[in-house]
């Protein structure tokens, strides 16, 4: 089936999501969109699957232009779409997620699963994809969900299959096992059209791309193209995708965590007696697949979690047990993984949003009124100092792009003398050219002597900033690696594999993929 | 693939500190029950009748002495609390059978110490079961709104309302027509009609839903006063007197002592709430509806783009559970009395509400919840009947109270459909 998008465009009131996009996906093809978080591939994708209607443009399959008043009509005509976050029902078995929408039923409209189970067994089998209909969705790991999305999609006998961001949420491990069945789908005669921003896979799966930037295609390029050609095509200017950082210069360790453990609400032990230490002018990169205890442990660090055993210390001094203003107080900077929910007010200003953990102290403060004029001149600064983009500091935290958000939440920690720095998904949903400054800013800090630790799913930004790496799986520690530890032994070891064994493994399988990338 | 994944047991921890909430809560009130129901219990016997007159064969009285029963009873409580301890000191949670007889020997010893110490200490068994099935009927009908609503991410604050508005209309169109049956008709369309309202507010217009389902409940409350001082109290021969749904006996089953009267000795509207349970739990589990249904509670989005319609889904759910809470709401016209006075449904939606959350959102389940609260609310007026010791105000207090327990009970153990009371915008 050929797949034709012409002079595609939506616009959301006066803002342009998307404009004017013509993109040809041919027969058994992996199509890639590449492009920038933001820069509208989402869209558009919810626009070919129904959800959106066009405001201008048509979509024409095999030649002839067809109507999308909503996804059946989309899934009638033969499309598919994994979304990037899943459309499944977490209490909902396997077979009753597929079957939903395209129920076999018996008389009476009694429902018949066993249709569905046995579709479904005939898709594992054939692309090995080992799937137990009976099984509850929120059970599976999630690279397993994945494949009961894709499953979904076949099962209705689509012909183009679009996948929406599907490696954010995988192990290494699972990104390879995915890009091989994109593989075998394609030499099935699926045509894949494949959403990413990750430069590396997509030159690792594509036949052809298509790089879209503020919604519109910048152009096509080959797979054979170079990283960094294709990261300016969709950053539109010059990106430095490797930094050039010092080596460190480690001090003493001022940072000790001890046998801290962290027991959830549900009553589980998300984190599993953790005990390390970060030296000053050192990065400690806390790498794992999201869920693994990560939020939990800079959230016991930062004395939000009650149920917490073990010691945390800086300079010595007890952290456990103390208020969060207490632990603020004694130098910690905190940019938690959420922004918009942890790290900002939204409805608040720039500028309000920039003292939020200063605004009772000097000189934003006198007594119990507050200094407007003082918040404004080191909004200011800070704003020209991060290069934040916007109109006005007395615009909303809202109205601003991801990045800009992040470049506040990282300016405002950074306003004030450090004594440990902790930053959390520091570039998530940043666009890249973003990055490469937050980046910066991080080693500086270490470079000042703070010591510091990030907490990122991302392997590329852990291997990019860290000195030593450590890795967190079901809230154990697995290991602490130096940076310089090769991707495939990481991956293994994101997925539970000890350090010993994970290089062992390694150096039986030379094949790996090669890992330069941002 | 055989090889043991050595890593899974460390996983796998039992949890850090066992609750003591359960063998506490069990050792205070087994201690209790052992002194009042037991040493201060009354010397006389409790007599409880289990056949009532037209049953095929007569089982005897069951006598029991009450203070040595209260004993009996308050010691077996105590030895479920030791156990209880016992386990969680060896840090092993309470298995869940332990509550349970422990609730059936409190509920025991309850009756024995309450009957024994009465005036008459005599009360029939099998009228006490029938008598909170019959109770229990507009609850059921209640809860079953509830659940179709909420499984379709709607809360129905409303089911008040629908009741309320059902018992009205019932009244009124069986007393002008002369026919009950067309009464209990009227009463599904109104409980459909105020369902209307809620959908509308609460979907189209994304109102919030509590706030609507609290608005209607004192509109519905408001309009049927009016009317009732207006219309029906200027003429009750003409406005309020529906006559009653006749009670359907079928011959030879409903002679079984106990069971007998309550599956073979109804009115319509009884028969229609075990075949309504019955109806929703299939429709709700089995069939392809009762997926979508289910898909649009838990994750509307997800429903959308498989081509479900989600708000019209959740539009008819509403609707349909209007209905059914309005057919509920005839009971107290039609059945249970044959007239219509202010208020009469006196909070049972509210209640309804309560058996849906008990019930873990499952018909069935709140079939039995509904049960319950019927026989807290049959039993403390049997017992202000034959005079107990207790004040017929605590009495009264009695199915409140179980619903506080109950509900408080499960709180953090029951789990609402996800999309419970989220209104669904598309994009």
């Amino acid at each position: 089936m050929k797949l034709e998008l012409q002079g595609i465009s939506k616009a959301f009131g006066s803002f342009y999501a998307n404009e004017d996009i013509d993109l040809v996906v041919e027969e058994g093809q992996i199509h890639c969109l590449l492009g920038e978080n933001g820069a509208g591939k989402s869209t558009l994708m919810n626009v070919l699957y129904g959800l959106y209607e066009p405001t201008a443009g048509r979509i024409l399959v095999d030649g002839k232009p067809v109507v999308f008043r909503g996804p059946g009509d989309a899934m009638a005509a033969g499309i598919g779409m994994v979304h990037q976050h899943f459309m499944l029902v977490p209490v909902f078995t396997v077979a009753e997620n597929v079957a939903l929408g395209a129920e076999s039923t018996k008389a009476g409209g009694i429902l018949d699963l066993e249709v569905t189970r046995k579709k479904i067994r005939e898709i594992s089998d054939k692309y090995g994809f080992d799937v137990d209909p009976d099984a509850i969705v929120e059970d599976l790991p999630v690279g397993v969900q994945q494949r009961v999305e894709i499953i979904k999609a076949l099962v209705r006998n689509a012909e183009v299959l679009i996948l929406d961001e599907p490696t954010a949420v995988l192990t290494p491990q699972e990104t390879d096992e995915l890009l091989d069945i994109m593989r075998q789908l394609k030499s099935n005669g699926t045509s894949i059209v494949f959403i990413s921003h990750k430069l590396r896979e997509v030159k690792a799966v594509s036949d052809v791309i298509t790089v879209i930037r503020r919604g519109r295609v910048v152009g096509d390029a080959p797979p054979e193209a170079e990283t960094t050609e294709l990261a300016s095509m969709m950053v539109g200017r010059e990106v430095k995708l490797t930094m050039d950082k010092e080596p460190a210069n480690p001090g003493e360790a001022t940072f000790k965590v001890k046998n801290l453990s962290v027991i959830s609400s549900t009553g589980q032990r998300v984190v599993d007696d953790l005990s390390f230490e970060i030296h000053r002018g050192e990065i400690l990169a806390i790498a794992g697949v999201q869920g693994n205890g990560q939020t939990e442990l800079t959230e016991a660090i930062l004395g939000i979690q009650d149920r917490v055993t073990g010691s945390i210390t800086l300079e010595g001094k007890e952290l456990l047990g103390r208020s969060v203003k207490q632990v603020l107080g004694s130098g910690i900077g905190f940019v938690p993984e959420d922004r918009t929910v942890d790290g900002l007010v939204p409805e608040f200003t720039i500028a309000e949003n920039l003292v939020l953990d200063l605004y009772d102290k000097a000189p934003f403060a006198k007594g119990i009124s507050m200094r407007p004029a003082e918040v404004k001149k080191n909004a200011e600064s800070r704003i020209a100092e991060f290069d934040v983009r916007t109109p006005s500091a007395e615009n909303l935290a809202s109205s601003l792009s991801g990045g800009n958000q992040q470049k506040v939440v990282m300016a405002r920690e950074l306003s004030r003398p450090l004594r440990l720095f902790i930053a959390s998904q520091p570039t998530r949903g940043v666009d890249v050219g973003s990055i490469e400054f937050l980046h910066r800013r991080i080693v500086e800090e270490r470079d000042g002597g703070t010591p510091v630790m990030i907490v990122s799913t991302e392997l590329d930004e852990v291997m990019q900033l860290a000195d030593r790496i450590a890795v967190l799986y079901k809230g154990r520690l697995i290991g602490i690696v130096g940076a310089d530890t090769p991707r495939d032994v990481l991956g293994l070891m994101m997925a539970g594999v000890s350090p010993g064994e994970a290089e062992g493994s390694h150096q039986d399988n030379p094949d790996d993929m090669e890992g330069d990338f941002a | 693939m055989s090889a043991p994944a050595p890593t899974l047991p460390a996983m796998i921890r039992p949890l850090a500190p066992v609750s003591w909430k359960t063998p506490i809560m069990l050792s205070v009130i087994g201690l209790l029950s052992l002194v009042f129901f037991g040493f201060a219990g009354s010397d006389q016997s409790a007599t409880f009748g289990i056949s009532t007159g037209g049953d095929v064969f007569t089982l005897p009285d069951l006598v029991v002495p009450g203070m040595a029963t209260g004993i009996v009873l308050g010691l077996g409580m105590c030895v479920l609390a030791g156990y209880s301890i016992f386990l969680a000191r060896e840090h092993r949670p309470t298995p869940g059978w332990v509550p349970m007889v422990f609730a059936a020997l409190f509920i025991f010893a309850f009756l024995v110490w309450v009957v024994s110490g009465a005036r008459t200490p005599q009360i029939s068994l099998a009228g006490l079961i029938a008598g909170s099935v019959t109770l229990a009927v507009p609850l059921v009908f209640g809860s079953l709104s509830g659940v179709l609503c909420e499984r379709a991410g709607v809360v129905n604050i409303a089911i008040e309302g629908q009741l309320l508005g059902g018992a009205f209309s019932a009244a009124i169109i069986a007393s002008v027509t002369g026919s009950p049956m067309l009464g209990l008709l009227a009463a599904a369309v109104a409980g459909a009609l105020v369902s209307v309202v809620l959908a509308i507010f609460s979907i189209k217009y994304v109102v919030n839903q509590i706030i609507v389902g609290v608005v209607l409940n004192v509109l519905v409350s408001g309009i049927t006063g009016f009317l009732f001082t207006t219309v029906m109290q200027e003429d009750p021969e003409l406005y309020n007197s529906p006559g009653r749904l006749p009670v359907i006996d079928i011959p030879g089953l409903s002679a079984i002592p106990i069971i007998g009267p309550i599956l073979f000795r109804q009115s319509i509207v009884g028969y229609l709430m075990y075949i309504a349970v019955a109806a929703v739990w299939i429709g709700l589990f089995k069939t392809r509806w009762g997926l979508r249904v289910r898909a649009v509670g838990e994750h509307p989005k997800a429903a959308d783009t498989l081509g479900i319609k989600v708000n019209t889904t959740r539009f008819v759910n509403v609707v349909l559970g209007g209905a059914i809470a309005g057919i509920g709401g005839s009971f107290f016209t039609l059945v249970a009395i044959d007239s219509f006075t202010k208020e009469i449904s006196g909070g049972r939606g509210f209640i309804a509400l309560a058996a849906v959350i008990f019930g873990r959102w499952n018909p069935i389940g709140a079939f039995f919840a509904a049960l319950l609260f019927g026989f807290a609310d049959n039993l403390q007026s049997i017992l202000t009947i034959i005079g107990t010791p207790v004040p017929s105000q605590f009495m009264a207090m009695l199915p409140y109270v179980v619903t506080v327990f109950a509900v408080a009970g499960l709180v953090g153990k029951s789990r609402a459909p996800a999309a419970d009371g989220e209104p669904y915008v598309k994009g």
